[in-house]
């Protein structure tokens, strides 16, 4: 190797005697992976199912034009939305029960992202597409199966399952491994938070309508986090009608 | 020779951070361990998450994962880099000022992890689960780092900048663009934040971040270590400067691309997954290029590692990198993936490289720095022996444990009995795993085992160099001439 004194022979040893050069030539050699995987995502059309099949999102050309659910003077839910109609963000009292799935670091054993072979279909039904998350701010697919995927978990237990099984899994499953969740039945939803963390989310391009965080306090009044849960455990899956026989994804 | 020139180097650099770094690393290194054989535990004797929100599973597991990435991992590196890039560049560090507040401020964070996680505070991305205010403190004192080891290097007396020194830059820029971009959220209170992603972009996101907190903060960096600790302890040269080039330029390139191939077969594009995949393959060219410069190092030395307790771990760390720079790979064929994905094979995967990798470099690295900085020999060298038997031993038996386990789950899952039914239920499966969730406990354990050694063997080491005066001596015998 040559010394400081003679000149530096290619680019490797200009490199090497220069560090503003090599941390110049780094920072771009590294940027390289990351633009070229991430950037097309945002912009390719192909990427949300739903540019080619605009059924399986909610008032997919008008987003956020009426509320998902309201609250009458006499305390009861008038829905505008029905299973099947579409993907659409979660109500005040479904975001409590995935910030409660957050926190309690549920996404580390249970994937919620079906991929397209016979034996998960059969299991869990149909595969999951991009699009049904697009209102998940982090996704949650998870990366791990040490219990089952949640992906098209809505529907298929009653809420008194989920009750029983979230306080005492070995109770109802006896093989599971699952920790046990009773402290979910003692502590409440909290309506002004869930306006705030409705808000937050509305501010990053979830549309929400002025009613729905408007009656964020009346909808989970009196909930715990239990029933927050498991109202959320119940939309899983269930918000777009999936055909099958189409090809949702090319 | 050796110890005069240690005692020089104590009077010319700046070694006391590089020591509290040392110590502290191996301090997480039992606390991470720890929290992990007791979560792997709660798989298998679910009692233990005692219905109680600080102890579940969900909770405790980023705690493991945050405790041994960034607490040991962090130390470790952090510990090392200062030391190699003073040595190697011939100048004491730039600031030290800027180097105490490194390492406050990241003992901080790790502190305020250990306080949040169990509290449910999380982002829920894995390996980034803290939340805004505490990634605000990281990327400051990252970029304290970072600033502070390249400014070392502009000031360096040597014309040449070492090897090491790359891999190290190109993780802290790297580790600079990961955290800023998978980070970016909205917060909606103090301690709660949305990411600013969502669904399949926050996922692609999310695994770039994912795979390169492996590819570059728990390999690039490591390989900075490998680069030096290895040359210095078998006392050889590196093996080849040429490969060195190879190896570093096409681990900056490719390594980036990878996250796609944990998302094969999801609601991402194929395209993208694909590209992942592919270039996944080719990494396997550039990562035995590493190891193979690692290992041939010691050509005409091989005796060593009959007498050379710390070269022993260095060099199976280089056997357990190359295995798992096979292994990944294949894993990220589709046809592999399709089995392995969401398995405990992937858990099986990383902890070959955490345990026998990145555990076996740096604790092959925290020994060879032990006798430079304290300027004597390690308390007991046969208990540096049981320790390199109890990690290697632990790490094959938690991996084992894995690989039998995560197979059988993807066969399970899988499987059609002969009317074309599927013929297990999942709940059969996850009894199927108790042995081996037992087993991988069992293995954790004494990996553990020998991490505890370590933290004794490395305590009454500081204590012997206290009583001999040893550190002392080598701190003043600069300042009279016969010493020079």
């Amino acid at each position: 190797m040559s010394d400081s004194n003679t000149p530096p022979k290619g680019l490797q040893e200009r490199l090497e005697r220069n560090i503003w050069g090599m941390l110049i030539v780094v920072a771009i050699v590294l940027s390289v992976g990351g633009i070229v995987e991430i950037v097309p995502l945002f912009y390719l059309k192909s990427t949300e199912e739903a540019n080619r099949f605009p059924e399986i999102v909610w008032n997919k050309e008008n987003p956020g034009a009426e509320p998902i659910v309201t609250v009458n003077a006499e305390g009861k839910e008038q829905w505008n939305w029905q299973p099947g109609d579409g993907v659409r963000p979660y109500t005040a009292l479904e975001l409590a029960g995935r910030d409660i799935y957050q926190r309690e670091g549920c996404y580390l054993c249970h994937s919620q992202m079906v991929r397209p072979f016979r034996d998960e279909r059969e299991r869990y039904g149909h595969y999951s597409l991009a699009s049904e998350s697009m209102f998940d701010h982090p996704f949650q697919w998870g990366s791990k199966r040490t219990g089952p995927d949640m992906a098209r978990l809505g529907g298929k237990y009653s809420d008194e399952w989920h009750r029983q099984h979230l306080v005492d899994p070995r109770s109802v499953v006896p093989e599971s491994v699952m920790p046990a969740y009773p402290w979910l039945q003692d502590r409440m939803v909290k309506g002004k938070r869930m306006q705030r963390h409705m808000r937050g989310l509305r501010a990053i391009g979830v549309p929400y309508n002025d009613a729905d965080i408007e009656n964020a306090p009346a909808l989970v009044e009196g909930k715990t986090e239990m029933d927050a849960m498991i109202a959320y455990l119940q939309v899983l899956g269930i918000m777009a009608k999936l055909e099958p026989g189409v090809d949702y994804r090319q | 020779m050796e110890a005069t020139a240690d005692r020089l180097a104590e009077q010319k650099y700046s070694f006391d951070v590089v020591r509290w770094f040392t110590i502290m690393a191996v301090v997480y290194l039992v606390v991470g361990a720890a929290v992990g054989v007791y979560i792997a535990s709660e798989l298998a004797w679910p009692f233990l998450n005692f219905d109680s929100p600080y102890l579940s599973f969900g909770r405790l597991r980023p705690v493991h994962t945050n405790a041994v990435i960034f607490a040991f991992g962090g130390c470790t590196l952090m510990g090392t880099a200062f030391y190699t890039v003073q040595r190697t560049c011939g100048v004491r560090i730039w600031s030290e000022k800027l180097a105490w507040f490194t390492f406050w401020g990241w003992n901080a964070v790790i502190v305020l992890a250990v306080l949040t996680l169990p509290l449910g505070l999380t982002q829920s991305k894995e390996y980034a689960e803290l939340e805004w205010p505490i990634d605000i403190l990281i990327a400051v004192v990252w970029l304290a780092f970072t600033a502070n080891f390249v400014m070392t290097i502009a000031i360096r007396k040597t014309s040449h900048i070492y090897v090491s020194n790359w891999f190290f830059l190109g993780m802290m820029v790297m580790i600079v663009y990961l955290h800023v971009v998978n980070s970016l959220s909205i917060p909606v209170g103090l301690f709660k934040s949305y990411s600013i992603f969502s669904g399949v972009q926050d996922a692609m996101i999310q695994w770039w971040w994912g795979h390169n907190a492996v590819g570059f903060y728990l390999t690039a960096g490591f390989l900075g270590i490998m680069y030096y600790f290895v040359p210095k302890q078998a006392n050889r040269p590196v093996y080849s400067y040429r490969l060195s080039v190879i190896h570093f330029w096409a681990l900056m390139f490719g390594y980036v691309w990878l996250g796609a191939h944990h998302l094969q077969y999801t609601a991402l594009p194929d395209w993208t997954g694909s590209l992942g995949a592919a270039v996944s393959l080719a990494m396997i060219i550039p990562s035995w290029g590493g190891a193979v410069n690692g290992m041939m190092t010691l050509s005409g030395a091989w005796d060593k590692l009959r007498t050379d307790y710390v070269l022993r771990f260095l060099i199976i760390a280089l056997a357990f990198y190359a295995m798992s720079t096979f292994e990944g790979p294949v894993m990220s064929l589709k046809t592999v993936n399709a089995l392995s994905h969401y398995t405990d094979w992937t858990i099986g995967h990383v902890h070959s490289g955490a345990l026998g990798w990145v555990a076996g470099i740096s604790i092959g690295a925290i020994y060879h720095l032990m006798t430079r900085l304290w300027h004597t020999e390690m308390w007991s060298e046969s208990l540096v022996n049981v320790h390199f038997w109890t990690a290697t031993i632990g790490t094959v038996i938690y991996v084992v444990a894995m690989w039998v386990s995560g197979i059988m789950q993807g066969l399970m899952w899988r499987a059609y009995d002969e009317y074309g039914t599927l013929a297990y239920t999942f709940v059969e499966s996850v009894a199927a795993m108790h042995p081996y969730y037992a087993m991988r406990a069992v293995g954790g354990g004494i990996f553990l085992l020998g991490a505890v050694i370590m933290l004794f063997n490395i305590l009454m080491t500081v204590r012997k160099a206290s009583v001999q005066g040893s550190l002392r001596e080598a701190r003043a015998s600069g300042l009279t001439p016969a010493a020079a």
